[in-house]
């Protein structure tokens, strides 16, 4: 707005000016700040990158080139815990936390201090950045302003790059699950072996803290730790139960509520079933956890069954029930594009409104249907909460419903949940996992996608 | 029977088939909103017992006059123990342990707080309803069983008789449960409130709002307006439909491996939270942003180049303008989404026990659904009730942003 004022001089002045007078606003304000907000932003993501630059040089460190990745973490911690005491008074230094001090090396402490330093620094520079730097542009933007000077294409570029740059984050998105994903995985098959983890049945993550006199990972104890197989099973036996559940009673639904529900009964139905897809799942599991378990075990032992607490009935129910509106809101849509023409055709040769649906709807939705149904199971395979809750930790081959079964989803979390250290396949496994979930998902995916593209090009 | 009255049976059958399985469809909500809510409303009531407090001098390290900082460092465990000898005269040492424990644990927090409000109370004698320990207040509600044999009770038979007493004398009377809004999490269900998981959300959101709502914007800007459809913008939008139906986890593992993995960020904090719901929401509000942008009619377009308006100008002047309600609604549903999300959360931290409640995007936090769930983990019946109410927040928090998007649509949806 300031800039708007030196604009009116420049008209008063009785020039022509090449452009509105608000672009050399947007001009200025462009310039202003891009270019700070573009160097803040880089010096955020690579500050640690600087840090350890600055702190952890070989010449205090001769031999740093040949440390783990964990003992780096571990002296870069100890140092900049230093680095906040050598910040405060000498008093301190000698007094309150000498013992602190005395385990400290001298080279360390010196690195503290230049850590401390790097802390100063970093923050002028930040200052700098946001003071000296827009100031220094703005003066210059407002003295190149004239009547010459056409600003208008000049912004319109700049925001044409802006409005690119952001379509383009989306696939930057893509390749960063997909790169993150795999460069963790392939450290984890350096400590594990390939064949091992797709084709063994045994899931004991807590192995891998068996350790060796050598201080490695005892690799006989590796072999037998990460066994994907009754995960895979887990999974796919908790996501059948689901289906069941849902597509049956999501396709009724969607049959009723295309072809005999009133229009009022539809208007009421519908959005209550979708308040089932909106709830969070954190909420289906502590609903399975808390009620269904319990119950389904009750009544398991009341026929006299063994039925486990964390049944794999139990998740598979809830997250059936979470399930039904996407199979019932997608095959609504589906079969409600069935051209008019191929009902009335039925009628007219005499068939029933059930016989039409079944013989002639349903066949020519199949496809579109069963597009549903694999964004559904996808939806099955990749939910978390559920099963984080209500399903078991321990890993157990088996097909039977009533026995405790674990998830692909649940094991990435609770190998993720507590200390987090990025040179341990019992971490590093949960990569190796989500690759494997990503993978399986984006093909149901894109499988479902494109059939459910295909059938909508049939119809139009 | 004939063919015919066979085929009409048949009929029959399956109209009720349909509308069998609809109604069961709807009985799941009604059966999940029912538990839900008649195990969370407890959570709002809490058990309270009268009690005369006398702030003894004797007994209090401070003095009417000290600075506020003094009063809040000060010790009051002793001040509460005297209250309780006050109230219960006549306690040998191992009655009055047993007695301490129908009060709260914070006692002494509560008794603090009083002091703080009003410094002059120090030498009076005051009326003060203090809250009851978390296995009273259960007792009271009558979540737990009074009738079954003593060991297998929290709350013992002496513990029943000083109630029963309590009762009879009306002492004991319940109040709203203002610390469930106002505190963050503690270890006793009493003390814990939701106030920090709230904000912890809350930044999270502003996160993931000022991340994907530009970005989703410009982006379905771009898509839209300025590209010819060819191979890339077919492959950002293949890309943009498959991130749609990534599962939550994955992004997690994401913000874990690259956020802070590569980047350095700090774990637990919203920041990272936000950032990782922004990544999630962004294919929502770029495939709703741009379905609205499709429905703005091309002779908008055409009439604002007519009279010599640049691209730009016919894009941010006209186009956008007329999109936004569109686009907005995709945003808030999207936004409801990512506040429920909660696999993405446990990956990057924000599942650990933080009392304080967060005063910014970098402050260690948890959110509403993660908090939840950690509740949800606890044995105490307490906690139970505290995660069904929680549920209720979020859930409350969800219908109203949903509600927000429909008026957003219903109001300022342009029809053409």
């Amino acid at each position: 707005m300031v800039k708007k004022r030196a604009l009116s001089l420049k008209f008063k002045k009785n020039e022509n000016l090449s452009s509105l007078p608000d672009y050399y606003g947007y001009y200025v304000v462009l310039l202003v700040f891009f270019p700070a907000i573009i160097i803040w932003f880089f010096l955020l993501i690579f500050k640690s990158n600087f840090q350890e630059m600055f702190v952890m040089s070989p010449v205090l460190f001769p031999d740093v080139a040949t440390w783990s990745s964990g003992k780096f973490g571990l002296i870069m911690n100890k140092i900049s815990n230093l680095s906040m005491i050598v910040n405060l008074s000498e008093i301190d230094l000698t007094v309150g936390d000498k013992s602190i001090l005395k385990m400290a090396s001298e080279s360390e402490i010196i690195a503290a201090k230049n850590l401390a330093n790097f802390d100063k620094i970093y923050g002028w520079s930040n200052l700098t950045l946001f003071i000296i730097l827009p100031v220094l542009l703005g003066f210059l933007a407002t003295k190149s302003i004239s009547g010459k000077l056409n600003a208008q294409p000049i912004v319109e570029k700049i925001i044409s790059y802006v409005i690119k740059g952001s379509s383009y984050i989306a696939i930057f998105i893509t390749f960063g699950i997909f790169f993150s994903l795999v460069f963790e995985a392939i450290n984890f098959f350096r400590y594990v072996n390939f064949m091992d983890f797709f084709f063994n049945t045994a899931w004991n993550p807590n192995r891998a803290f068996v350790i060796n006199a050598s201080e490695g990972f005892d690799q006989e104890a590796l072999k037998e730790a990460f066994g994907f197989v009754p995960l895979l099973t887990g999974t796919l036996l908790i996501a059948s139960v689901a289906m069941l559940v849902a597509v049956p009673l999501g396709l009724l639904t969607a049959i009723y509520l295309a072809e005999y529900a009133s229009s009022k009964v539809r208007d009421i139905a519908k959005p209550i079933i979708e308040i089932l897809a909106g709830i969070p799942t954190v909420v289906y599991g502590f609903f399975a956890a808390l009620s269904l378990a319990p119950f389904i075990k009750d009544v398991g032992e009341g026929v006299g069954l063994p039925v486990s607490a964390e049944s794999a009935l139990a998740a598979g129910l809830a997250m059936g029930v979470m399930i039904i509106p996407f199979v019932s809101s997608l095959s609504d849509d589906v079969i409600k594009a069935v051209p008019q023409s191929l009902r009335e055709g039925s009628y007219a040769i005499g068939a029933t409104k059930s016989e039409t649906i079944k013989k002639v709807i349903l066949p020519a939705a199949l496809a579109g249907i069963m597009g549903s149904f694999l964004l559904a199971i996808s939806r099955a395979i990749g939910e978390t909460m559920i099963v984080v809750m209500a399903a078991s930790l321990r890993a157990n081959l088996t097909f039977n419903p009533l026995e405790p079964a674990t998830t692909i989803t649940t094991q990435i979390v609770t190998s993720l949940i507590g200390d987090v250290e990025f040179d341990n396949p019992k971490t590093l496994v949960a990569f190796a996992l989500g690759l494997t979930l990503f993978v399986m998902t984006l093909i149901l995916n894109i499988a479902a996608i494109t059939i459910v593209k295909k059938y909508r090009e049939k119809y139009e | 029977m004939s063919s015919l009255e066979k085929r009409l049976a048949a009929e029959k059958r399956f109209k009720f088939y349909g509308m069998f399985a609809m109604t069961l469809s709807l009985f799941f909500v009604l059966i999940l909103m029912y538990k839900i809510f008649s195990t969370g409303s407890g959570a709002f009531v809490r058990t309270t017992i009268n009690a005369d407090v006398y702030f003894d001098p004797n007994f209090i390290e401070v003095s009417s006059n000290s600075s506020k900082k003094e009063i809040m460092k000060a010790s009051y465990v002793n001040l509460a123990d005297q209250v309780i000898n006050q109230n219960h005269p006549g306690l040998d040492e191992e009655n009055f342990i047993k007695v301490r424990e129908m009060y709260t644990r914070k006692f002494d927090y509560q008794l603090r707080d009083y002091i703080v409000n009003n410094p002059n109370v120090i030498g009076k004698t005051v009326n003060l309803d203090i809250s009851a320990s978390s296995d009273l207040d259960q007792i009271v509600k009558g979540n737990y069983p009074r009738n079954v044999p003593e060991a297998q009770r929290k709350i013992n038979d002496y513990q029943l008789s000083i109630l029963d007493s309590l009762d009879s004398k009306g002492k004991m009377s319940k109040t709203f449960n203002f610390w469930f809004f106002t505190n963050g999490d503690s270890r006793d269900p009493e003390t814990a409130g939701i106030l920090g998981a709230l904000m912890g959300s809350f930044y999270a959101l502003l996160i993931c709002f000022s991340f994907a709502f530009p970005i989703g914007l410009l982006a379905s800007v771009y898509l839209e307006e300025f590209v010819k459809p060819g191979k890339i913008t077919d492959i950002i939008e293949v890309n943009i439909n498959n991130l749609a139906a990534v599962p939550s986890i994955v992004y997690g593992l994401l913000g874990l491996g690259m956020l802070i993995g590569v980047f350095g960020m700090p774990y637990q904090v919203p920041l990272v939270g936000g950032l990782v719901l922004g990544f999630m929401t962004l294919p929502t509000i770029i495939i709703a942003s741009r379905a609205s942008l499709r429905g703005v009619p091309p002779s908008i377009r055409e009439g604002a180049l007519a009279v010599g308006a640049t691209k730009m100008q016919t894009v941010f002047h006209h186009v956008i303008p007329l999109s936004l309600p569109g686009t907005l609604t995709g945003t808030i549903i999207g936004m409801a989404q990512a506040l429920g999300e909660t696999a993405p959360l446990l990956l990057v931290g924000m599942v650990a026990f933080v009392m304080e409640i967060p005063g910014g995007a970098f402050d260690p936090a948890t959110g509403l659904p993660s908090q939840i769930y950690l509740w949800s983990e606890s044995a105490e019946r307490g906690f139970l009730e505290k995660t069904s109410a929680g549920i209720m927040l979020l859930l409350s928090f969800l219908i109203i942003m949903n509600t927000v998007a429909v008026l957003v649509r219903r109001k300022l949806e342009v029809k053409w």
